[in-house]
């Protein structure tokens, strides 16, 4: 059972948490994007082993953060606070 | 007549309480406090057990969780378990007890023979043969024979057990003198502590070997400390074994308890973990050392101190370091005749006059087929023996550590792999971390836990233990049948074989030959297997290594895991404000979506039950509880921009009081949601999706807030728990809403189709909307949850006059099928995109940027060959078609699926069979029949509109 | 030296304390070049290199493993071998692994105990029956053996289910593949190799990978912890960890790693012949020759690496587990592990070049690469061998994530595989 740091609730075990992705997949908007970039987007993952950025969502309170990560030692680095936005333009 | 209860002595049991259990149908008496296995021991029973593949008789080696041998199956709920080991299992009254893999018992094994044909059957063998003719012509019998003990199919379970979370400063695992020393001295400095110790009784080694500490004798520091922690607040548990350490260094602990409860699980979040886990005895390579009657020097120190069972009258002592010297003096001092082999011409403890002692000599083959007889030394010599009694050395526990992905290191003097690098917040210590010396723990202890000026360290002050050892493990070419893993039956010969093939990795040797696998996990043997490996290859026993360790430490009851996690509790069920009075009213319920809701109401008989609401409904009106559709609130400054990116289709032009039907879809496309967005003024929507997926959209749409749009600028609330909606619906629906009387203009032209208005019921708000999931005049009156139920009932009475049904979900889902309106995953699939639906516009012409529109115009969502949504229809008076029914074409010779059925009912009201489908280019293909399949049967059917009633809609205003 | 497995081999051997076995693989020193290299030594790497030289006649072949053969994913799993698969691309990916597994103790000589007692799909509700139909009628469209079980139907070959009329889960009946079952992991990578080896194939242990070599925009070879070795075709077969040399070729997969535990308990004496999933509780389970109660459930929740189990999924698995057979809360846990498997967005195989020319791929099975070993070896041989997809392959390839062509088993018949 890992503890992951909501920024709004504190420190709550892993179920509470949804994975949301891998932060820094900017959206690319509009019809024109190439398919390729598209796909890209939607499919393409860095699934770095070690230190990894990942968005996270405490499900209990719907509070959407970055969190810094490793993936082989579930060590955590950080935690970014409300107001990233991560897939903006 | 060889082990015996001597007539005193014997710390654990209580002489005044005497109980019997039985054992392979033989009564055995015993004492309070004893285990299974002391008992047997007492009643000088040898052969407790079978081995897993050779049935070779089996008895008991040790007195604690690393028990390869002594597995019995318990009877009864209680108690009752298979495979519980004899070595921790209180004996109690009354008790049911029975070897495993032996039939008809343990001493009598009608499979005894296999053992003659054990040099054709060697490690892995299996794979070599059973292949002609075929593997499944032997494979019944050998998984008739494979398994241990037996699951009881009648067990109940007694309740579910406790789940303890906690946390602590301080854990410490083992209450031997190295973990009661670290608590008390992280006691000391204030710490918050839990000790914990797999054993009934705290003090691990000082219950049974000799020491002093603080000038006393060693039961009363152990009373003082146990006290004293106590005192302090602290938690000491006995009889519960850390099994496990996981991320974050969780600890996960299993509670025994003496009671007949079951086991309880803790799971402990400490501070800092101190391991004083101990160490386990090995046995020692020699030929026969698995017969009954050779056991551990510990186990049998053990059993003379704790339990007052000597466990031979003869007794050969082999050894290869100084901790079993100990042993055979207590032996002797108890009666004993003993007779000491040390491999060591010069150990330098000395030993009491009364035990012969055979230096420079070790045991090379054991005599005897139901217990030992005997032993023959490597000069050849010939001992008689009732009892022989190994020690090979120390293995320190370092599972907690490992798991805690610690690295080990070996050290050659010990003959021992001991912690390496230490791990964050982990401590190892006492023997554990290969300390022997009762001083040197204590100093250990001292130094590197808690060595806090101030605080006091125990002395040792009575006799030392000595660790000194030559190290002795199998060798290569050996004589006989030397046993390294005694449950799985694996030799040293089997590791030869697996070198042989080339089968080295020490991870091969475990899977090939099953080293290791057992249900001990290989505590008595992992080490030595891996030596011999070395041996063979020319390798050092570190460049070898070990195999991972992984949780469990020892079994835990399934049980303890799953807690009160059964029954509804495993995935509770959503539940309607107005449960009560439609149970009242016979509603039968089934589960949508999470949500527990009416299907339909009263009678034995659903069809004609669901039949009779949809006609009542079509007929003259309603009454439906939709309470559970979305109700999630959108409000903001850019509220209308949010709605426009999250729908399919433009919201931001519908006008305030006004509703608009929608599609969301996720950005692969595929339709993830329909449902109605409610406009109720310029920066406020309520989005209301369907029943099942409000979780997930309320999700969707505060990921697109929060990572968009910004918090600012739109803010979400989901108040679908909040309201519930009673719908009305049906030709007299204006009329029973007009006797409601709840202030609001029912107009056509103030309220029509997908409009809303606010009106009030006695002194609460509610709010009207006209939309329509039946194709009939509806509206949907939505009121606060816990106001409900008053609004029910006076709709159910003014309902009385207009001859009101009130229908479940599964009428409203016929009529809606009627009207070929979809549900989301039962008539689309994880395929579907919107214009295979029908709703095309959007796509052709909106400029705007919407979640998953790209993906409308890839390959796959320009291809011809797209299932669309379609009605079928089947010639009249036949069946109706079966829901998954396919349809199918020949496509250059082979039959392929076109599509399935994905709706399919009889109307009532059409008095003939409906159906929706999914079939490839359905929507240009109305009129065309097609073959269908289901379950090997042919059906047609011809392809039209997904509508079948009033397609014209007129009857939304009628 | 005795090469030949069979009963009367094992007889001569057990007169002769079975000294006589020659090793099941060689292990040679790498050499610096060789026609196709295969990195990783699991199943879908030893049986690649198998195929290659048994389909291919192209033996100047290495397989490179990082640690010892097996010990990912192959060694690791369940062990179940099915084809109960929706999409005709599916039935015939998995439909050729399981005609091949039908075949294959005898063809390798290893037992690799295919034990084909069935597989059961329960369904919980109405809703899961109809899917079901559905499933089954693609299935038997396709050409797959399937059966729509009615509960007395699953009530006959599981007569220890809680049939409890209040069970949280009840069962309406489910779908049959009699066909189904399980085989022996560590000898279906064993087999490989030393049917392989004897093929003149290379197996190379603890040999890893550090970087490709790429000489004019091609893959030619790779730097290894044992040296360069250079070939012309390069295969990776590496579950878990894809994304990993991946990166090191230079481009991003469609994929994410995340731990799947398993779990067994103690050996108990037969109780439950068949494979059984329930997606209500999520689990799937059966008992092993052995005896072990064999146990595996969802994914684990957080993305990871880290080959090793945790407390929430193990309990919530255990308790499916009690909810659907309550009298194993008499067993104990022995055991517990985890794997880490390639998580695709449509959970199907990726099999194709990848955008690195010369190096290609077999990756992306998600929990049920075992099933597919024979067929996974059988189509990136082919790959390696001619430089063209198998017609099997061919839809599996990467682009379909560019085209949309997604094969998402759940999407079409709403049961995840």
């Amino acid at each position: 059972m890992q503890l992951f740091p909501c920024p709004f609730c504190g420190p709550r075990p892993e179920t509470e948490f949804h994975y949301n992705g891998e932060a820094g997949n900017i959206r690319p908007d509009g019809a024109q994007v190439s398919a390729e970039c598209w796909a890209g987007y939607l499919y393409e993952r860095s699934n770095p082993k070690g230190a990894a950025r990942e968005i996270w969502v405490h499900a209990t309170c719907q509070e959407f953060f970055v969190m810094e990560r490793d993936t082989v030692t579930h060590q955590l680095a950080a935690t970014q606070t409300p107001g990233f936005a991560e897939h903006a333009e | 007549m060889t082990a015996f209860r001597l007539a005193s002595g014997g710390s654990a049991i209580d002489r005044a309480r005497r109980l019997s259990f039985s054992f392979d149908g033989r009564m055995v008496e015993a004492y309070a406090g004893d285990t299974i296995a002391s008992a047997l021991l007492a009643a000088d029973i040898a052969v407790v057990g079978r081995s897993f593949k050779y049935h070779r008789p089996r008895g008991i080696w040790g007195a604690g969780v690393e028990e390869p041998n002594a597995l019995i199956d318990v009877a009864g709920n209680r108690h009752g378990a298979p495979n519980t080991r004899a070595t921790t299992e209180p004996a109690r009254d009354g008790l049911i007890t029975r070897s495993v893999n032996a039939s008809p018992n343990a001493a009598a094994d009608r499979n005894a023979f296999l053992d003659r044909f054990a040099r054709f059957i060697p490690a892995a063998f299996y794979y070599k043969t059973f292949m002609w003719p075929d593997w499944h012509l032997f494979e019944p019998r050998i998984r008739a024979m494979a398994g241990l003990g037996s699951v009881d199919p009648d067990w109940k379970s007694v309740g579910p057990a406790d789940q303890i979370n906690k946390h602590c400063d301080v854990l410490v695992v083992g209450a031997g003198p190295a973990g009661l020393a670290a608590a008390r001295s992280a006691s000391d400095i204030g710490k918050s502590v839990i000790l914990v110790d797999d054993q009934p009784h705290p003090g691990g080694s000082l219950l049974h070997r000799d020491a002093e500490i603080d000038g006393q004798p060693a039961a009363n520091w152990i009373d003082g400390s146990i006290a004293a922690l106590r005192q302090g607040g602290h938690l000491v548990l006995t009889s519960t074994t850390a099994f496990g350490i996981y991320d974050h260094n969780l600890i996960g602990l299993n509670q025994r308890h003496h009671d007949g409860r079951p086991d309880t699980l803790w799971r402990i979040r400490p501070g800092r973990i101190v391991l004083a886990t101990g160490a386990i005895e090995r046995p020692l390579p020699f030929a026969n050392n698995d017969l009954p009657g050779i056991l551990s020097a510990d186990a049998a120190l053990i059993y003379l101190r704790r339990y007052g069972v000597l466990v031979g009258r003869q007794i050969v002592v082999v050894t290869n370091n100084d901790s079993a010297h100990e042993v055979a003096a207590a032996l002797a001092a108890a009666g004993a005749e003993v007779t000491l082999v040390d491999p060591r011409m010069d150990s330098r403890l000395t030993v009491s006059a009364n035990i012969r002692r055979l230096g420079g000599r070790t045991v090379t083959t054991a005599r005897g087929r139901m217990r030992v007889e005997g032993v023959t030394l490597d000069d050849g010599t010939s001992l008689p023996a009732d009892c022989v009694v190994v020690s090979g050395g120390w293995t320190p526990t370092v599972h907690l550590f490992c798991q805690a992905r610690g690295k080990l290191a070996w050290d050659e003097s010990r003959a021992a792999f001991l912690p390496g690098d230490p791990v964050d917040g982990i401590t190892v210590t006492g023997a554990a971390a290969g300390t022997v010396a009762l001083s040197e723990v204590f100093a250990d202890v001292a130094k590197a836990a808690f060595g806090v000026a101030g605080t006091s360290s125990p002395r040792s002050t009575g006799p030392e233990a000595s660790g000194a050892i030559m190290p002795t493990w199998p060798r290569a070419g050996a004589k006989g049948r030397v046993w390294i893993d005694y449950q799985n039956d694996v030799t040293a010969k089997d590791v030869e074989l697996a070198a042989r093939e080339n089968f080295i990795s020490v991870e091969h040797l475990k899977r090939y030959t099953t080293l290791g696998m057992a249900t001990d996990q290989g505590k008595t043997s992992n080490l030595a297997g891996l030596a011999l490996m070395a041996n063979i290859t020319g390798r050092t026993v570190p460049e070898v290594g070990t195999t991972t360790y992984r949780p469990p430490f020892t079994p835990v009851p399934l049980t303890s895991f799953s807690g009160a996690l059964g029954g509804e509790l495993m995935a509770p069920v959503r539940r309607l404000p107005l449960e009560n009075m439609h149970r009242a009213a016979g509603a039968v319920f089934q589960e949508y979506g999470g949500w527990l809701r009416p299907a339909h109401y009263g009678g034995a008989d659903a069809e004609a039950a669901i039949q009779s609401e949809a006609l009542g409904a079509r007929r003259s009106v309603a009454l439906f509880d939709g309470s559970t559709l979305g109700k999630i609130e959108v409000m903001g400054p850019k509220a209308a921009e949010f709605v426009d990116f999250i729908y399919y289709n433009t919201m931001s032009t519908l006008k305030p009081g006004r509703c608009r039907y929608g599609f969301m879809l996720s950005e692969n496309g595929v339709v993830f949601d329909d449902g109605i967005l409610i406009r109720l003024d310029e920066h406020r929507f309520i989005v209301s999706c369907s029943s099942s997926h409000v979780t997930a959209v309320h999700a969707r749409l505060e990921e697109w807030r929060q990572d968009r749009f910004g918090r600012d600028a739109v803010y979400i609330h989901n108040a679908t728990a909040d309201m519930a909606t009673l719908t009305v619906s049906g030709p007299k629906a204006k009329a029973l809403v007009a006797a409601l009387d709840l202030g609001v203009s029912l107009d056509d032209g103030e309220l029509p189709h997908m409009a809303i208005a606010s009106g009030i019921f006695g002194n609460e708000a509610v709010r009207v909307a006209r939309v329509s999931f039946t194709g009939d005049r509806s509206y949907e009156i939505s009121i606060r949850a816990d106001r409900a139920e008053a609004l029910w009932v006076v709709m159910q009475e003014a309902g009385k006059a207009f001859d009101a049904v009130t229908i479940g979900l599964e009428a409203m889902t016929l009529l809606r099928a009627e009207k070929g309106y979809i549900v989301i995953g039962k008539d689309t699939d994880g395929t579907t995109m919107p214009h295979d639906l029908g709703v095309d516009g959007p796509r052709q012409k909106r400029g705007t940027d919407y979640v998953g529109r790209r993906s409308l115009f890839t390959d796959v969502a320009t291809a011809e060959r797209r299932l669309q949504f379609v009605g079928l229809r089947v010639t009249d008076g036949e069946a109706l078609l079966a829901t998954g029914t396919h349809a199918i074409a020949k496509v250059e010779g082979s039959v392929r699926s076109q599509g399935f059925v994905t709706s399919s009912y009889q109307s009532p009201t059409l008095q003939r069979p409906i159906a929706l489908a999914l079939i490839e280019r359905g929507a240009s293909r109305h009129g065309e029949t097609i073959d269908l399949q289901h379950l090997g049967i042919l059906r047609r059917a011809t392809i039209t509109g997904p509508c079948a009633f009033d397609p014209t809609g007129e009857r939304l205003n009628a | 030296m005795t090469r030949r497995y069979s009963a009367l081999s094992l007889f001569r051997e057990g007169l002769a304390n079975q000294t006589g076995w020659e090793p099941a693989w060689r292990s040679p020193q790498p050499r610096k070049t060789y026609d196709v290299i295969v990195i990783g030594g699991g199943g879908h790497g030893l049986s690649t290199v198998y195929y290659l030289a048994r389909n291919h006649g192209i033996t100047n072949v290495a397989v490179l493993e990082k640690g010892w053969i097996g010990g990912g994913n192959t060694g690791r799993n369940t062990t179940v071998v099915r084809s109960n698969y929706y999409y005709p691309e599916s039935v015939a990916l998995y439909g050729l692994a399981h005609r091949l597994y039908e075949n294959l103790s005898g063809e390798i000589n290893y037992n690799v105990m295919l034990s084909q007692r069935g597989m059961v799909t329960l369904c919980h509700s109405v809703a899961e029956m109809e899917i079901a139909a559905r499933l089954v009628n693609a299935m038997q469209i396709n050409g797959t053996d399937a059966e729509l079980f009615s509960v007395e139907d699953v009530r006959r070959v599981l007569p220890n289910y809680n049939f409890a009329p209040d069970a949280r889960f009840p069962v309406l009946g489910g779908v049959w593949q009699g066909r189904a079952g399980t085989a022996r992991h560590d000898a279906v990578a064993w087999g490989y190799a030393r049917a392989a080896s004897r093929l003149g194939v290379d197996i190379i242990q603890n040999c890893e990978i550090t970087d490709f070599i790429i000489e004019g925009g091609r893959c030619r070879g790779v730097e290894t912890t044992r040296g360069a070795i250079r070939a012309n075709r390069i295969g990776m077969a590496v579950a878990g960890h894809s994304s990993v040399l991946a990166a090191k070729a230079g481009f991003r997969l469609p994929i994410n790693s995340y731990a799947l535990q398993a779990c067994v308990s103690e050996p108990v004496k037969p109780v439950l012949d068949t494979v059984v999933l329930s997606p209500g509780t999520g689990v799937y389970v059966s008992q092993s020759d052995k005896g072990e109660i064999v146990l595996g459930g969802a994914l684990d929740r957080v993305p990871s690496y880290g080959q090793r189990g945790n407390l929430p999924t193990l309990e919530s698995v255990i308790a499916g587990l009690l909810e659907m057979f309550p009298s194993f809360g008499q067993l104990k846990l022995m055991r517990q592990w985890a794997g880490i498997v390639d998580v695709v967005p449509d959970s199907s195989p990726i099999i194709g070049e990848s955008p690195l020319p010369g190096l290609f791929l077999n990756c992306g099975w998600g929990t049920g690469g075992f099933k597919a070993i024979p067929a996974g070896g059988t189509l990136l041989a082919h790959l390696l061998a001619t430089g063209r997809h198998h017609d099997i392959s061919r839809p599996f390839d990467l682009d379909r994530f560019t085209t949309g062509r997604l094969l998402d088993e759940a999407a079409g018949s709403g049961i995840a595989h």
